[in-house]
């Protein structure tokens, strides 16, 4: 062992475990081929909206050769309650929404499942539904906060004053419909009983929490349920806490006495693992003649299930961005008979920022202020409704790099004016925003008797390539080359730690891994040499104790957007976001973030809806040919850069997260260049054809 | 999936016979649509008659420029052919327009030609549908149709076809050779195809056993002044909202022929003769294009959420029709 002094973070290496992954020698949580035995389980889907399930016909299938078990709310074993209401699978008779699960066969193959399940007769009790979101929705309430404990409402200073006195005013209404959260792997677990001992493998993006909540459920201890999460293909929220697929897996392997997998089918996932909800949002701005703020509203409406209350928190990213004397955001949510809501990529921002950065555009055309400009022109001091210093906030910067970048200064205002044969070219800008949360986290170091260290922390790597940063990060802790430390990940046995959410996971985990590091490094000086030291860390502490500045990511997005004249079809030929996202410990992967969160943001612009048919009251377009998603073709020339930006207050690592706030105003840059390019404003989303056709200059 | 027999005749005779015995039997050919409609349990046969092995996978081109193309010929291959990129531009483009790279490896020209629709009710079983369950109802028509049929359709079914391959080879006024129980016989894909009336059920005219064997396409001389151009959701790999097949020919300054042939509209490809009688003879300029193709969606019956298809369509044959003649707009 040798001290160095280069620092590993800010180089790219490439990711730790990438050739395991392309060779295939990575397993993935339910690849766990040492296991024999193991059962399969499908799940029954309701074919109603709403109602309850009279009987289950199980004695045609449970003789089928092959069928282990057939579960039914009447058989199923019972659980804990749990604190996520979805989880109570089986539980009871109730059906909350179509799609819903109202039984399952465990078979020992997937195909006789599968076949079994299809031909399970259920009768039901079905009643009216409602699963339509409407602006005048008689269920429209107003929940107690929002997700995960914002404040529902605020107001600050007289906005309906404001705007009566103001010179230009913009009220418009947009709409973000249904999208659905679609990880490559599907929702995956895998659960074996030894005794009373529970080992699950998942695709989560975090295990601890997820053991907390089975153990929970199952009424175990906590150390009798161990869950392994090592390899994980893609979350963006909808594996943040553990999901019905795990219970139903845990259940029924209880239920057979083997091990038994669930893998979810691509139909499935459309309803039972969260999805982004539909928004109506009303944005009214007031400003003076040169595009001053004096008043923002803005008013978000969407849906919760009956199952559990979801509100999205939409309109939180408008109490911070921008300078305004006034300001009112509000959220009202219908519960209704659909499936249930929960986070997906950048939950609130996201979609907010389509509105408010739509918003900001149409005032700029109004006023006749330029789109970069007039960001600028209402940059705050403070975080406007707290007042407190921002650890640091480098809008400006991004927006100044980015127009210079892009190429935007020889910019003609004028909408519908360019043309390049059959297309309509026109370019537009939005501002990004994501918060930089952190979350405590413990972990352990350890020298290794043969040489070299091994760090553990129950840390998630859902595709980021978190393993290989953590591994930077712990060298440089240990003053040692990334080549002599090894960081295990993905399992609950190394204690408390932060999800790989909210874009928290290198700030929080960085944060442990950087005190173990530490810890080690100290006692291996003290001890000298290469006893077999171990230390155990936790940031609970430290991390309660960082107060007293507003803490946030920003960055601004340049689109250029060409339509064809003939038929309406919109192209993307260049994406830029530059963002101001603190010390930036991998090149390689954070530019992958940046421009996954874009590529994401592109989608969600042109292609993503889930499409309702409030006959049913489900997403009829449930699968990848109908629910389009960015195809390779559809992405570009598409790039993401960053802004230096060194901040001592927001962790000890001066990082802030970056795997959401790719997403966040992507959409609206799409749409003001799609308003530049052909003089439509498309206020609800995805801009599609078909919207723009009647519009098209002649 | 339903368990299932599966059988891998070494004939065409074999195969024909195994077909026609057995009632609800599939052949079987890339299994890119059979074999997903089947995990949807859409499909349920009880026989899989696997026509892999009959080989049926070569392309013939005769002295005049046609072409026949056997019934298991690759999309893939057949697009890149030299024959057909010269001879029938439209169809080589409609080919790589397709689906993906991957799929178009594995798809086959007859079951490309018979793949089943992609309205999203008759692919969900948890759903009435007309097509898939006769008399349960057609919950498209108030429901989600923004793809569905504005030519064609009825008040059972207004399903659309989703082949982009079927509209060029309509264009081209193929047919199809077929080897049934009582021989063979060859039909216009004008005969091939039905409109859904009453029986939506009933796609084509095929019965049970009848294998097609090869996809014959006359020779068409200005076939070499031909285009497909398909209107998507996105940049690949997306069925179209909206396509147009069309060959032209121009001699002495007026339309002498002309061929049109619609994708995305009706339940089958839609050969637009109205338009062509009504070009023939004309001066080829963008207003008697779009007066000749007004003229055929006259008929039209869109429903709120398709009736975009209209403008578009007339927008994307004129544009064909002006690139391919050169015709100022
Ligand atoms: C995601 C996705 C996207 C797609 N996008 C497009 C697109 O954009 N455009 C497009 O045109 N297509 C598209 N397709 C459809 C694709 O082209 C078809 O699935 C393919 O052409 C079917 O060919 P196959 O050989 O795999 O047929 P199979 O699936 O094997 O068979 C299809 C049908 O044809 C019957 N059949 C096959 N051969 C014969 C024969 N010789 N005689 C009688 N009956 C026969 C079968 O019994 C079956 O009913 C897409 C498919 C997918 C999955
Ligand atoms: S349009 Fe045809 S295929 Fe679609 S639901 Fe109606 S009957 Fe079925």
């Amino acid at each position: 062992m040798t001290a160095i002094t280069t620092r590993a973070v800010g180089s790219s290496p490439t990711r730790i475990e990438g050739t395991a992954k392309v060779t295939g020698a990575a397993r993935y949580s339910t690849e766990q081929d040492h296991l024999g035995d193991v059962a399969y389980l499908w799940p029954v889907p309701a074919t109603i909206a709403k109602g309850r399930v009279e009987a289950v016909d199980s004695d045609a299938v449970a003789g089928l050769p092959g069928v282990l078990a057939v579960l039914t709310p009447d058989n199923a074993p019972r659980l804990e309650t749990p604190d996520d209401a979805e989880l109570a699978v089986l539980q009871d008779h109730e059906v909350s929404y179509r799609g819903q699960f109202v039984a399952a066969v465990v078979a020992t193959s997937l195909e006789t499942a599968r076949e079994a399940a299809a031909s399970l007769h259920i009768t039901y009790a079905e009643v009216p539904h409602d699963s339509e979101l409407t602006e005048n929705h008689p269920k429209l309430s107003k929940p107690e906060k929002v997700n995960p404990a914002f404040p529902t409402d605020t107001e600050d200073g007289d906005v309906d004053a404001a705007l009566a006195a103001a010179a230009v005013t913009v009220d418009a209404t947009y709409r973000t419909p249904p999208v659905h959260n679609n990880p490559m792997e599907p929702h995956a677990s895998l659960a074996v009983w030894l005794g009373h001992e529970l080992t699950l493998y998942d695709s989560l993006q975090g295990a601890f929490a997820a053991q907390q909540a089975l153990a929970k459920l199952f009424a175990l201890p906590p150390a009798s349920v161990h869950v392994i999460n090592e390899h994980v293909g893609g979350g963006f929220g909808s594996k943040g806490t553990v999901r019905l697929g795990a219970v139903l897996a845990a259940m029924a392997a209880r239920e057979v006495g083997r091990p038994v997998k669930v893998v979810l089918g691509r139909q499935h996932m459309f309803t039972v693992v969260g999805y982004r909800t539909p928004t109506i949002q009303r944005v009214r701005l007031g400003a003076d003649a040169d595009g001053q703020l004096t008043a923002i509203e803005h008013a978000a409406i969407e849906q919760t299930s009956t199952v559990l209350e979801f509100a999205e928190q939409t309109t939180v990213a408008t109490r911070i961005m921008y300078a305004a004397g006034s300001r009112r955001t509000s959220h009202r949510l219908a519960a209704l008979d659909v499936p249930t809501p929960r986070w997906m990529r950048a939950p609130g921002e996201c979609p907010g920022m389509f509105a408010l950065e739509s918003a900001m555009d149409e005032l700029a055309v109004a006023t006749g202020v330029d789109p970069v400009e007039i960001r600028i022109r209402n940059e705050p001091d403070v975080e406007p409704e707290s007042g407190k210093p921002f650890s640091s906030r480098n809008l400006v910067a991004c927006l100044r790099e980015g127009a210079e970048r892009f190429g935007w200064a020889a910019r003609d205002p004028r909408p519908g004016v360019r043309r390049d044969g059959r297309w309509l070219v026109g370019t537009g800008v939005a501002a990004s925003t994501y918060p930089s949360y952190v979350g405590p986290s413990t972990a352990s170091a350890a020298a290794e008797p043969g040489g070299g260290f091994v760090v553990r922390i129950s840390a998630a790597d859902i595709g980021t390539g978190a393993r290989t940063v953590l591994t930077q990060i712990a060298a440089d802790a240990l003053r040692v080359r990334v080549e002599e430390v090894r960081v295990e990940i993905g399992d609950s046995s190394f204690g408390q730690a932060a999800l790989a959410g909210g874009s928290m996971g290198t700030a929080s985990w960085g944060w442990a891994v950087t005190r173990a590091g530490e810890r080690l490094r100290a006692a291996l000086d003290e001890h000298g040499g290469d006893g077999r030291l171990e230390v155990h860390v936790d940031t609970a502490e430290e991390v309660k104790a960082r107060t007293g500045f507003a803490y946030h990511a920003f960055g601004a997005q340049y689109a250029e957007a060409r339509v064809d004249l003939d038929t309406g079809e919109v192209r993307v030929p260049r994406l830029l976001g530059v963002f101001g996202v603190g010390r930036i410990v991998n090149p390689r992967t954070a530019r992958s973030q940046l421009i996954g969160g874009m590529t994401m943001g592109l989608s969600m612009a042109l292609h993503e809806e889930g499409v309702l048919d409030p006959a049913f009251g489900d997403y009829v377009n449930h699968d990848f040919a109908g629910y389009h998603v960015a195809a390779a073709a559809d992405v570009a020339d598409i790039d993401a850069v960053w802004v230096d930006e060194q901040d001592e207050h927001v962790n000890p690592l001066g990082v802030k997260g970056i795997g959401e706030i790719g997403i966040v105003g992507t959409a609206a840059a799409v749409a003001n260049a799609v308003f530049h390019a052909t003089g439509v404003r498309v206020r609800d989303l995805p801009i599609r054809l078909d919207k723009l056709l009647g519009g098209l200059p002649g | 999936m339903k368990p299932f027999r599966y059988a891998r005749p070494g004939g065409v005779a074999e195969a024909v016979r195994s077909g026609a015995e057995q009632p609800g039997s599939r052949f079987l050919a890339g299994g890119t649509n059979l074999v997903d409609l089947m995990k949807l349990g859409v499909e349920r046969p009880d026989l899989v008659v696997d026509v892999g092995g009959l080989g049926l996978d070569e392309i013939v081109v005769d002295s005049g420029g046609g072409l026949r193309i056997g019934a298991n010929v690759r999309n893939s291959d057949l697009a890149v052919h030299p024959a057909v990129r010269r001879e029938l531009p439209m169809l080589s483009q409609a080919l790589l327009s397709g689906a993906s790279g991957q799929l178009r490896n594995q798809a086959t020209a007859a079951g490309n030609l018979l793949q089943r629709t992609r309205c999203v009710y008759f692919q969900d079983v948890s759903k009435p549908c007309n097509k898939r369950e006769p008399g349960s109802g057609c919950p498209a028509r108030q429901g989600d149709h923004r793809n569905l049929a504005v030519l064609g359709g009825s008040a059972a079914c207004i399903a659309t076809h989703p082949s982009d391959f079927a509209v060029a080879l309509a264009a081209a006024d193929a047919e199809v050779a077929v080897t049934g129980p009582a021989g063979e016989r060859t039909l216009r894909l004008d005969e091939l195809y039905l409109l859904p009336g009453e029986h939506p059920e009933r796609e084509t005219s095929l019965a049970p056993g009848d294998l097609i064997t090869a996809i014959v396409v006359p020779p068409l001389p200005f076939g070499t002044t031909s285009a497909y151009r398909k209107v998507r959701d996105r940049a690949s790999y997306a069925f179209a909202v909206a396509s147009v097949a069309a060959a032209i020919d121009v001699t002495d300054g007026v339309v002498r022929d002309v061929r049109i042939a619609l994708g995305a509209v009706a339940p089958k490809p839609w050969r637009a003769h109205r338009a062509e009688d009504a070009l023939r003879g004309l001066e080829p300029t963008a207003s008697a294009f779009r007066a000749a193709v007004e003229a055929e969606l006259s008929v039209a019956e869109p429903l709120p959420d398709n009736a975009f298809k209209l403008p578009l369509t007339a927008n994307v044959v004129v544009s064909v029709l002006s690139d391919l003649t050169g015709a100022s707009r």
